[in-house]
């Protein structure tokens, strides 16, 4: 018998980021289907091209620069799967296989690799995308009864509540059918993968000041990417604040600029930006003191 | 005579590769983010700046003992002024398109900082011929830097090299990469694979 000498923790959990990672592509899976059922099996390909590039790219780069190779974490594939879901179906593969390096080699490796990214990966390279080919980005949502060539989805309410929710209107190969989000933000739940906080707050904030402006609550909240944008990508461990004072502000942030974007901004939709403007100031809402230290004074007041 | 030689090879050298004004001193950052849009314009650029170095190092050599030390500052803008002027009615008389495309960025050489960088640390304190060579030596380096970054530029979001096609009409261009934001991408990627270059030719000569 060997004797085990190691230092705390001594209780251990089964979560580790590989099976973190796994709950999120299994909370996945409904939005995926619904984008099968929607747009077709033309809609796996850019999908698969994003999943399989992005573990390819991340691959290379710790190959290259005889680091360990941390492909098994599931991260690439989480970091392409939510790529490939925030694109239009008819996304062509070249244009996946360049935003899966961008968001790996770019945005996640440069800065350190996996806790150490300052922007969401997904989203970044998503807008890269956005402001490279912004043609093929915006157009080729077409698909049933829509065949005229739109923006992210019907933002200007021409579809019924009913259609919105069940994803019965244009946009992002994962975004329109609600129902199979709600499915996967409850499974995120239940296996605490994820808190309700932030996706909450922010869709809250966002159906409040849309109502103080004029919109149906649930309009915005069932329009565009924003549930999607608050289940999958406003959680990302990495990009949000740690304490919850902080989360919480990050998250109304979230909301307040996504229909500000949507009211007064030249795009349609905004929550590409929104999140990661708040990504940006993750770090800045972290120095919000949660607790008044005992003893502790402020350094300014003391050299008064 | 050969020693002296020499000197002056180190001093050209200098400017090129041991202290690329881009990418070892990062200095005149603006000009190299704003007009690198194309290789021609990165070109362009280069060879104006590379004039008005040459041109005031030599002028500011030959007075470095004139120039009293207190407006020594003022005096330098004076001079750099004086070529900047120059290239810029040379630049609208017999090369008008590059003219307009370097637009605001042409006067605002008198404020780059490799000029005015190269005149306080170096023309100041050096005969006039290292001047000199120093002055052609950093603005080549600059100019180098600027037509690799126009190029690489170019060629993503264009699919052009100084204007010729090379990627064929199926190619779908970048647009990211002639835009602002393409410049600082652009920027950032090659300095940081200029410093892991040489960091790696240091971690071996040790």
């Amino acid at each position: 018998m060997s004797l085990i000498l190691s230092s705390a923790p001594h209780v251990r959990t089964k979560d580790n980021t590989q099976r973190l990672m796994l709950n999120v592509i299994i909370s996945l899976l409904p939005c995926l289907i619904a984008g099968v059922y929607y747009f077709g099996f033309a809609c796996l390909i850019p999908v698969c091209v994003s999943v399989v590039s992005a573990v390819a790219a991340e691959w290379v780069w710790q190959k290259l620069g005889h680091k360990k190779i941390r492909i098994y974490d599931l991260s690439a594939v989480v970091t392409g799967l939510l790529l490939g879901l925030i694109v239009p179906p008819s996304a062509p593969w070249w244009m996946m296989v360049i935003g899966s390096a961008f968001a790996i080699i770019v945005v996640k490796q440069l800065f350190g690799g996996i806790g150490d990214n300052f922007l969401n990966p997904a989203l970044a390279a998503r807008a890269v995308l956005l402001a490279s080919w912004p043609a093929l980005m915006t157009s080729g949502y077409n698909v049933g009864k829509f065949d005229a060539v739109t923006t992210p989805t019907p933002l200007l309410g021409s579809a019924s509540l009913m259609d919105l929710l069940l994803g019965n209107v244009t946009g992002a190969i994962g975004e329109t059918c609600k129902i199979a989000i709600l499915i996967g933000f409850v499974y995120l739940l239940a296996t605490r993968t994820i808190r309700w906080e932030i996706p909450v707050i922010t869709l809250a904030s966002a159906a409040l000041l849309g109502w103080l402006l004029g919109t149906d609550p649930l309009t915005t909240v069932l329009s565009g990417g924003l549930l999607f944008g608050a289940v999958y990508m406003a959680t990302d461990y990495v990009t949000t604040p740690m304490n919850s004072l902080a989360r919480y502000l990050y998250a109304v942030g979230i909301g307040v600029i996504v229909v500000l974007i949507r009211k007064y901004g030249s795009y349609p939709e905004g929550v590409t930006y929104a999140i990661l403007l708040m990504n940006i100031a993750a770090t800045l809402f972290d120095r919000i003191p949660v607790q008044r230290i005992y003893g502790h004074t402020n350094a300014k007041k003391e050299g008064k | 005579m050969s020693e002296k030689k020499m000197n002056l090879g180190k001093v050209f050298m200098n400017g090129v590769i041991t202290e690329n004004p881009t990418f070892r001193l990062v200095l005149g950052t603006c000009p190299t983010l704003a007009v690198t849009t194309s290789a021609i314009n990165g070109l362009g650029m280069g060879a104006a700046a590379t004039f008005v170095l040459l041109g005031s190092n030599i002028v500011i050599s030959a007075l470095r003992k004139v120039i009293p030390d207190k407006v020594r500052i003022p005096s330098f803008i004076v001079v750099i002024c004086m070529f900047v002027t120059i290239i810029q009615l040379v630049m609208q008389a017999y090369l008008p398109s590059l003219y307009e495309s370097l637009g605001i960025f042409l006067p605002l050489i008198v404020v780059n900082c490799i000029i005015l960088g190269r005149a306080e640390a170096f023309a100041s304190k050096n005969p006039v011929v290292a001047s000199a060579v120093d002055g052609i030596g950093m603005g080549l380096g600059f100019t180098l830097a600027l037509t690799l970054i126009g190029c690489i530029r170019e060629l993503a979001g264009n699919g052009s090299v100084f204007g010729i096609n090379l990627l064929g009409t199926s190619f779908q261009p970048m647009l990211l990469m002639i835009l602002p934001a393409g410049g600082f991408l652009v920027f950032g990627l090659l300095l940081g694979i200029i410093n892991s270059l040489t960091n790696r030719k240091k971690g071996g000569a040790k």
